[in-house]
C-alpha cells in the first residue's frame, strides 16, 4: 500500500555549505502524507539544517526540492508556511504573557465585521483544539503560569491544528513528562490517520522507535540509512549513527574503554538531593580531589541548570550541597568564588569580555587576591603572561583585545582565569564544543594536568567524545535525573548512548 | 558612506590608522564638537572668547559637573539615574531645613550646628541612594523605573521640608564653597574640578573602578567571573546619590535660595554631559575624561547661544538636536568598535 502512494515532500541530491563547511552532501528525502518520518543523528549530522532548508530557513542550496511532485523554491519561512509546512522549534517560543487561547490563535485570531477580536468564540474554540488533544486547562488562563511542558504541549499543538500538511517536529519531547509524551503520540497518530506527513527529530531513540513508521540516520551531512521503523533495533541505529571503520579523524570511542577504579582521595564536593522545578529531581553525587567527573546527557537534560546551581547562579528548590564537608548555599557567584568553585560555561560570550585586552580578561577573577584598593596593572600582565605560556594562547600578546583571537584560544582564556589560584572545584561546561582538533588536543591536556595536580573537576558534555576523552567516572543524566554511573567497568559511545 | 565602507573592510585586514581612529571615534567626536562649537562662537562673537567668560562657562557647568561624576559611574554599568536632580534638589533643601532661617521665612524647620546639618544632608542622599540600589539589585526593578519612582520621592519630601516657601541661608561652609572664591577662583569650581579628578582615579586606578568597567561591558561574564555585580550595582547607586546631593547642597548656596524644582534642567543636562562626552550608553566604554569634555560642549553651547543674537525660544530646540547628534555617534561609535573588535 504504502509504495503506491506518491510523496507529498521530495528533495534530490541536496548539498548545502556554510562558509565552505559541507553540512549537507547530495541528501535525498521523501515524505509520504500520512507517515511519522523519523530523523536520527549526532549534534552537527545535518539533521536541522535539512529541516530549514524544508521550513524555508535556508534558501539557498543546490539540489531539486518537489512538492507534490512540482519543483519549488521557497524563498522564505513565509513562502513554506503557505505551502502547508510548519515547524516546532527546539526552543519554545510562546508569548506567556497572552490567554492559552491567544497563544493557540497567535496571528489569526477569529474577527467579527469590524475587526474586533471574538474571545468567546476564540476561547470556546481553543478549548475545543486542546481538548482534542487531551489537554484540559482553561482557555483564557495565562499561558506563562502553565507548567514548562503544557507550554510546549500547546505551542506543538498549536502547530499540529494550524492545518499544515507537512509538520516538522524537533525535539519535542524533551520538556515532556511520560504522560505528556503519550499524549502527543496520540495526537500524532490520529493526524496521521487523517494524512498529515510528520517529521519527528529527537535523540531519544526509544521514542523514535514507537512514534515512527521510518527512520532516516544521518551522520557527517549524509544521509547513511533509512528504514522501516519495525524491522530496526535501538542498537542498530546507534551503530548507524556513530559509523564503524574509522572514517572520523580522531579517536571515534566506539570500542569499549576500561574506567578506572574509583578513587578514593577526599571529597571537595558532596551533592545531596538536589532539585529544582521540572529541571532537575534528587541529584545526588560525589566529586573527588585529582578525579575528573563526566556527567552526559542529551541536550536539555538539566546539566546547563545543574552547572549554575553549583556556581551560585541558581538557587535549587531543594537539596544540599557541600565543599570539602562544610554546607554551602551560595548566595552569588561570588560566594561560589570563595568557597573555591569555579565555572566555564558553555558559551565563551558569557563570560570573557570581548573587548577588553586578555589580561584584564584573565585577572578579573583574581583581582582581589592581588590588590585591596588600587590596581596594579604590572602583576596584572605577569600573570597573564604566565597564563598565556603555560597554555599557549596564541599570539602571545596580553595587551590584545580578546574578540581578536580565534575560538579556541578564547576557550583556553576562560580556562586560564581560574588557573591562576587553582579552584578546589572547577566545572566545565562543554569545554571543546565548536573547537578543530588541535585546539581540543590541548583544552583535553590541560584538563588533565589540572588532574594531576589535585583538582576536582566536573565535565558536562553533551558530546560523548568529550566526556569519554576525559572522565575519569561517567554519570548519565536525564530528564532531570540521574540514571547510570558507570565506574570501573568498560565503556563505550554505545554504552552511553543507550543509558541516555 | 561607500567608501568609508571600502575603508572599514580593508582597515580590518591591516589594523593601521583607521581602525585605531574608527575604536576611538568616541573620543574624538566630542572632541571635535568641542572644537567646532568654541570656534563658532568666537567668530560669531567677541564677548565669547574671553578669560572673563571663559571664567562663567566654568562656574555655570559646576553644579552639573558634580552630579555627572556619579551618573558616569551608573551609565558606565549600564544603568541610568533618573532621580538626580530630584535628590540634589532636596539635600539642598534639607541642608537649608537644619539651619536657622532669617525670622521672615515662613518654614517650620528644625535649626542645628551646621556640621550636624550637613551630616544629615549626607545621610538623606546616601539613603535615597540606597533605596534606588535596593530597588534594583534585591527586588529587580530596572533602574530606569526605579529612580523614575525616587524622582518623585525626592520631590515629595522637599515639597514637605519646604511647603511651597523659599529659605535661604545654608551653613557657612556651604557658602564659601557654592558662592566664594579662592584666589580669583570660584569654590564651586574647584570643588567640581576635585571630585570630577577624584572619579576619574577611582575609575581608572582602583580595583572598584575595573569592575564597574568589567560589569558594564559584559554583565554575564561579571557574574561568571564571581565579582558580586548586584554590590557592585548598588554602589554605583549609592554614589550617584551621593554626588548628586553635594552638587545640591552647593547648588542652593550658589543660587542663594533653597525651594521646590530648583534643579530640574539638571537631569537632562547631566545626562547630556556623560552621553554627549562619549560614555556608551551601553556601558563599559568611556570615563571621567568623557564627561568633562561633555560637559564643555553643552557649557560652551547654553553660553555661546546667549552670545549670539537667537530667538532665544530656539535654543532649546537647538540642545536637543545636538543632544540627538550625541546619541547618534554614541550608538554608531559602539557598532564602528564591535565591528573592529569582531
Amino acid at each position: 500500500m504504502r509504495e503506491e502512494r506518491s510523496p507529498i515532500l521530495e528533495l534530490q541530491g541536496i548539498t548545502k555549505s556554510f562558509g565552505g563547511v559541507e553540512a549537507l552532501r547530495g541528501v535525498d528525502f521523501a515524505l509520504l502524507p500520512g507517515e511519522i518520518h523519523g530523523l536520527v543523528g549526532e549534534n552537527g549530522a545535518g539533521k536541522s539544517t535539512l529541516m530549514k532548508i524544508i521550513a524555508g530557513v535556508h534558501t539557498e542550496f543546490s539540489g531539486r526540492f518537489l512538492i507534490d511532485g512540482q519543483e519549488t523554491h521557497f524563498r522564505s519561512a513565509r513562502d513554506a508556511h503557505s505551502a502547508g509546512i510548519a515547524m516546532v522549534h527546539q526552543e519554545l517560543s510562546v508569548a506567556p504573557d497572552l490567554t492559552v487561547a491567544e497563544n493557540v490563535f497567535l496571528g489569526n485570531q477569529p474577527t467579527n465585521r469590524l475587526g474586533l477580536v471574538q474571545w468567546r468564540r476564540m476561547a470556546r474554540e481553543a478549548g475545543e483544539q486542546l481538548a482534542r488533544f487531551g489537554i484540559d486547562v482553561d482557555p483564557m488562563s495565562r499561558l506563562g503560569d502553565l507548567p514548562i511542558g503544557l507550554q510546549q504541549l500547546i505551542e506543538i499543538a498549536r502547530v499540529l491544528f494550524s492545518g499544515a500538511r507537512i509538520v516538522i517536529l524537533d525535539e519535542p519531547t524533551s520538556a515532556l513528562s511520560p504522560p505528556e509524551v503519550e499524549r502527543l503520540f496520540a495526537t500524532l497518530r490520529r493526524l496521521r490517520e487523517e494524512g498529515t506527513a510528520i517529521v519527528f527529530i529527537s535523540h531519544f531513540i526509544e521514542d523514535i522507535l514507537r512514534v515512527s513508521d521510518t527512520v532516516t540516520v544521518f551522520r557527517n551531512g549524509r544521509k547513511v540509512a533509512e528504514t522501516a521503523s519495525a524491522a530496526t533495533s535501538k542498537g542498530a541505529l546507534i551503530e548507524a549513527m556513530i559509523g564503524r571503520g574509522g572514517e572520523a579523524l580522531e579517536h571515534s570511542y566506539s570500542d569499549d574503554l576500561m574506567l578506572p577504579r574509583p578513587s578514593d582521595s577526599s571529597v571537595v564536593l558532596k551533592v545531596d538531593q538536589l532539585s529544582l522545578a521540572r529541571s532537575l529531581k534528587d541529584i545526588s553525587f560525589e566529586a573527588r580531589a585529582g578525579e575528573v567527573l563526566g556527567i552526559y546527557g542529551f541536550m536539555g537534560c538539566g546539566q546547563q541548570e545543574l552547572s549554575r546551581i553549583l556556581f551560585g547562579k541558581l538557587k535549587p528548590d531543594g537539596g544540599t550541597l557541600a565543599v570539602e564537608g562544610k554546607p554551602k548555599s551560595f548566595a552569588s557567584t561570588a560566594a561560589a568564588r570563595r568557597a573555591g568553585v569555579a565555572l566555564v560555561p558553555e558559551s565563551r560570550r558569557d563570560m570573557l569580555f570581548h573587548q577588553e585586552p586578555v589580561y584584564k580578561n584573565i585577572s578579573i577573577s583574581i583581582l582581589d587576591r592581588i590588590s585591596a584598593l588600587l590596581l596594579k596593572p604590572a602583576q596584572e600582565r605577569d600573570i597573564a603572561k604566565r597564563q598565556v605560556e603555560q597554555l599557549q594562547i596564541r599570539p602571545p600578546v596580553v595587551g590584545l583585545d580578546l574578540g581578536m583571537l580565534s575560538g579556541g584560544n578564547q576557550q583556553k582564556v576562560a580556562l586560564a582565569k581560574w588557573l591562576t589560584y587553582p579552584p578546589k572545584l572547577l566545572v566545565l561546561c562543554e569545554p571543546t564544543r565548536g573547537m578543530d582538533v588541535g585546539a581540543k588536543n590541548d583544552v583535553i591536556n590541560i584538563v588533565r594536568d589540572l588532574r594531576a595536580k589535585g583538582l576536582a573537576i566536573i565535565v558536562l558534555s553533551t558530546e560523548p567524545e568529550t566526556v569519554l576523552s576525559l572522565a575519569d567516572r561517567i554519570l548519565v543524566l536525564k530528564r532531570g535525573a540521574l540514571v547510570r554511573e558507570f565506574t570501573n567497568e568498560p565503556v563505550s559511545k554505545d554504552r552511553l548512548l543507550e543509558a541516555a | 558612506m561607500a567608501s568609508s565602507d571600502t575603508a572599514l573592510a580593508a582597515g580590518q585586514r591591516t589594523r593601521g590608522l583607521a581602525p585605531f581612529l574608527r575604536s576611538q571615534m568616541r573620543n574624538i567626536a566630542p572632541f571635535l564638537t568641542l572644537i567646532f562649537l568654541s570656534g563658532f562662537f568666537a567668530l560669531a562673537s567677541p564677548s565669547f572668547a574671553t578669560l572673563d567668560n571663559l571664567g562663567n562657562i566654568l562656574t555655570q557647568v559646576s553644579v552639573t559637573g558634580i552630579i555627572a561624576v556619579g551618573l558616569t559611574f551608573v551609565i558606565l554599568c549600564a544603568e541610568i539615574d533618573l532621580s538626580i536632580a530630584s535628590i540634589a534638589n532636596v539635600t539642598g533643601i534639607a541642608v537649608a531645613y537644619f539651619t536657622l532661617q532669617e525670622s521672615y521665612v515662613n518654614i517650620p524647620n528644625i535649626p542645628l550646628p551646621g556640621a550636624a546639618a550637613i551630616l544629615l544632608a549626607i545621610l538623606l542622599c546616601a539613603f535615597l541612594g540606597l533605596v534606588n540600589a535596593l530597588g534594583l539589585t534585591v527586588i529587580g526593578i530596572p533602574s530606569f523605573i526605579m529612580t523614575l519612582a525616587m524622582m518623585q520621592i525626592a520631590a515629595g519630601i522637599s515639597a514637605l521640608l519646604v511647603r511651597g516657601q523659599i529659605a535661604y541661608k545654608v551653613p557657612g561652609v556651604i557658602t564659601t564653597l557654592g558662592s566664594g572664591s579662592l584666589g580669583g577662583i570660584p569654590w564651586i569650581v574647584i570643588v567640581a574640578a576635585i571630585m570630577l579628578l577624584g572619579g576619574h582615579l577611582v575609575l581608572t586606578y582602583t580595583r572598584f573602578g575595573r569592575y564597574v568597567y568589567m560589569v558594564g561591558g559584559n554583565r554575564e561574564a561579571a557574574e561568571y567571573s564571581g565579582l558580586n555585580v548586584k554590590l557592585i550595582l548598588g554602589a554605583v547607586m549609592v554614589i550617584s546619590a551621593v554626588c548628586s546631593g553635594i552638587g545640591g547642597m552647593l547648588g542652593v548656596a550658589h543660587f542663594g535660595s533653597a525651594q521646590q524644582n530648583e534643579f530640574d534642567t539638571y537631569l537632562l543636562d547631566s545626562i547630556a554631559a556623560v552621553v554627549v562626552g562619549g560614555t556608551s550608553l551601553f556601558g563599559g566604554r568611556g570615563g571621567i575624561g568623557n564627561t568633562i569634555v561633555g560637559l564643555f560642549v553643552l557649557g560652551v553651547l547654553n553660553n555661546g547661544l546667549d552670545h549670539v543674537n537667537i530667538d532665544s525660544f530656539l535654543k532649546i530646540l537647538i540642545r536637543g538636536l545636538i543632544l540627538l547628534a550625541a546619541l547618534v555617534i554614541n550608538v554608531y561609535a559602539q557598532r564602528l568598535r564591535e565591528k573592529a573588535v569582531e
